[in-house]
């Protein structure tokens, strides 16, 4: 069940990898959310409420609900354009995140490991660099906090392949995360929404070594 | 006492956050002061003993730790300076010296931290409490700088978090689950290879943010160029050696297992790409602060090579991270007087600075002697041991290429110092004279002397020490990038 779980979650990042609007993204980064929390709840084996709550806090409450819902006003208080405005074709998009995905399943062979999930580390590493994919590849400052959610949802995924050894580095994971998306956040509903009217990286260059 | 130690500093910092007192402010700055020493002097008492469990004054720890709290009193000292200068509003007053505080707090825990998920704790209190100081002009500027030094710290600190996620299935194998430095090292023989190698490329990638390395030292730069100069001057020097310590307390244990020489060729060479990519910007920088920081990322550079070479080179990469977080502070807590005699962070409306303010200048000129580890300064001492540690494990062709960029750095470095001590000034008005007092610069002589005295005349205890630091790492090095010779000791 776990593994149908992730490889939908796997789905999902060639769905955003030709996503045209920015309220796609959202919508998937939700999606996302909700399925880590069953993952989770699959995968961690010995769960005690403690880190139950913990889970559902960080999964369905802050990854699916508050994050979405904060993005989705950042975009109307901004006026932000629908447009994701990638520098590349979606096309190449896809066939970028393909080919993370297939490098990832075959690095994945080499490990000759029985306590790892195979699975999990593809899904994370893949994961992990689409999301710096996302970042490198659009123009506006709210798609690269986007990337950055999704990079944060490829550490978690990794750090559930261990949670059932190790439950304090997945609670330390969700630290991490809300600590973060927090700070991150939070710079940007303050200021820079208010203070660069149309969120672009472009404008972001006026620190220069001359 | 080590737990005690830092809620009475969180205390003290929330008491700045929240006090809108000019007098209380500097009051509680002082008593943070204050705490730091006697912290310190009771890790220096109790050398090599574990303390609230996570905590172990260990050699490196104690000598970063005092090389902190030496360069904490002017930070706070100039700070005071710069917040009475600039007319603050109490709110403001009281965000900057309670971040301040947070900082060199979370700094000083991160160095003697035992337990690589509490450096990365620390790590991230030191991102919230450094962007606190850089936006702290709350103009256009300096939210860009804030905006790219926190997003690419958040992307940093999951790289680390990623790397120990590895480092704990590579632990697995050696049938632990203790992320604690000494039992990683303990296990180190048994620790998975695979697991290792990408637990190494992901934590000294994430870390290189913190120690101004390739690939993130870009969100350094703009944080040094765009917080306050005392602010500066801490994330400049003390701040990078935090990234070294989580740096190197981790080669120490990779330089026990398999995969040491293939970790010496990653690390050396984003070391090396460093020292080239400093030299690069070095040539064409015109802002004086990021001049600054530049010239800290090559010697964070020569530092890794330092490692890299191993021998007489670890001795020396802890000998030159103490001193130039010396060095490298006094010529960023003399930068507020540079600007307030030419109000301008460029080199083109600098000049005649030695007309101007002689105390200064004199400042700035042994500054740039130090920084360029000329031979009155202690950094020639470590970077001739550095060198002396690369020839010893044959690494010919990187030493060549690193002088030849040492000397273009040197070059492009000491070009633009002159020209702001002695130019004439050209096409823009020279500025009234209006030096600020002498006394502001002894905190900088101070610094710069130390480092003389340091690398010159170390005391008998101050060489144990660094001795001690680098005992856990193994005498003989790997094959490196170059077969050796079958050769005899290495070590002097």
């Amino acid at each position: 069940m776990a593994d149908v779980l992730l490889i939908t979650f796997l789905i999902t990042l060639f769905y955003m990898a030709i996503a045209n609007r920015l309220m796609t993204y959202v919508k998937v980064l939700a999606l996302q959310g909700v399925l880590l929390f069953f993952v989770a709840f699959i995968q961690l084996s010995e769960i005690n409420l403690l880190n139950l709550v913990l889970i559902l806090l960080e999964t369905i409450i802050f990854k699916s609900v508050a994050v979405p819902a904060f993005l989705a006003y950042l975009l109307r208080r901004n006026q932000i354009t629908r447009e994701a405005e990638p520098f590349l074709p979606n096309f190449v998009s896809l066939l970028i995140v393909t080919a993370i995905v297939v490098v990832t399943f075959l690095l994945s062979n080499y490990i000759s490991d029985t306590i790892l999930d195979k699975l999990f580390f593809v899904v994370a590493l893949s994961t992990l660099f689409t999301g710096l994919y996302l970042i490198a590849t659009r123009r506006k400052i709210i798609t690269h906090v986007m990337g950055y959610m999704v990079v944060e949802n490829g550490v978690f995924v990794l750090s559930l392949a261990v949670g059932n050894e190790m439950p304090m580095l997945v609670n330390l994971g969700i630290m991490l995360d809300i600590f973060a998306s927090v700070l991150i956040l939070g710079i940007f509903l303050n200021k820079i929404g208010d203070v660069f009217r149309d969120v672009d990286v472009d404008q972001l260059s006026n620190l220069k070594d001359y | 006492m080590t737990i005690g130690y830092l809620i009475l500093a969180f205390l003290l910092s929330a008491g700045l956050f929240l006090n809108r007192n000019r007098k209380a402010a500097y009051f509680l700055t002082g008593l943070f002061l204050l705490l730091q020493l006697v912290f310190t002097v009771y890790a220096g008492m109790h050398l090599r003993s574990t303390d609230s469990l996570y905590f172990t004054f260990d050699a490196l720890g104690f000598l970063l730790l005092a090389t902190l709290g030496v360069v904490a009193v002017p930070a706070a000292f100039h700070s005071a300076l710069y917040i009475e200068r600039h007319e603050e509003t109490p709110a403001s007053r009281g965000i900057y010296l309670g971040s301040l505080v947070l900082l060199i707090t979370a700094i000083g825990a991160g160095y003697l931290a035992n337990h690589i998920a509490v450096v990365w704790i620390f790590t991230e209190i030191t991102t919230l409490s450094a962007s606190a100081l850089i936006y702290h002009h709350r103009n256009k500027l300096a939210l860009e700088g804030t905006w790219k030094y926190v997003f690419i710290c958040a992307l940093s600190i999951s790289f680390v978090f990623i790397g120990i996620l590895f480092l704990s299935l590579s632990l697995r194998h050696a049938g632990s689950t203790e992320l604690s430095w000494a039992n990683l090292l303990a296990g180190s023989s048994q620790l998975n290879p695979f697991w290792l190698k990408l637990a190494w490329l992901f934590i000294f990638t994430g870390f290189t943010v913190k120690l101004g390395l390739v690939p993130m030292f870009t969100a350094g730069i703009d944080a040094k160029d765009t917080a306050p100069g005392p602010a500066g001057a801490l994330l400049a020097s003390v701040l990078m050696n935090l990234g070294f310590v989580g740096v190197f307390r981790l080669y120490t244990v990779v330089a026990h297992t398999s995969i040491h020489g293939w970790v010496n060729v990653v690390t050396g060479s984003a070391a090396f790409l460093s020292v080239f990519v400093a030299a690069a910007y070095m040539i064409r920088v015109r802002n004086v602060k990021r001049m600054f920081a530049y010239s800290g990322v090559e010697h964070m550079g020569l530092v890794m090579l330092g490692v890299v070479a191993g021998g007489v080179g670890y001795y020396a990469a802890i000998l030159h991270i103490i001193l130039h977080a010396f060095v490298k502070s006094s010529l960023f807590f003399q930068y507020n007087q540079l600007y307030r005699v030419f109000q301008s962070k460029s080199l083109s409306y600098m000049g005649g600075y030695f007309r101007l303010h002689p105390t200064g200048a004199m400042v700035l000129l042994l500054g740039f002697l130090s920084a360029a580890a000329m031979p009155p300064s202690g950094l020639f001492v470590s970077e001739l041991m550095i060198f002396r540690s690369l020839l010893e494990a044959r690494l010919l062709l990187p030493l060549v290429a690193v002088a030849l960029l040492l000397t273009m750095i040197l070059w492009a470095f000491g070009r633009n110092v002159f020209r702001i001590l002695f130019l004439p000034p050209a096409g823009f008005e020279a500025p009234p004279a209006k030096p600020a007092p002498a006394w502001e610069s002894y905190s900088q002589f101070f610094l710069l002397a130390l480092a003389v005295a340091l690398g010159f005349f170390p005391p008998e205890g101050f060489v144990e020490l660094i001795r001690e630091s680098v005992a856990l790492l193994p005498v003989t090095p790997p094959e490196v990038l170059i077969p050796l010779p079958a050769s005899g000791a290495l070590m002097p």
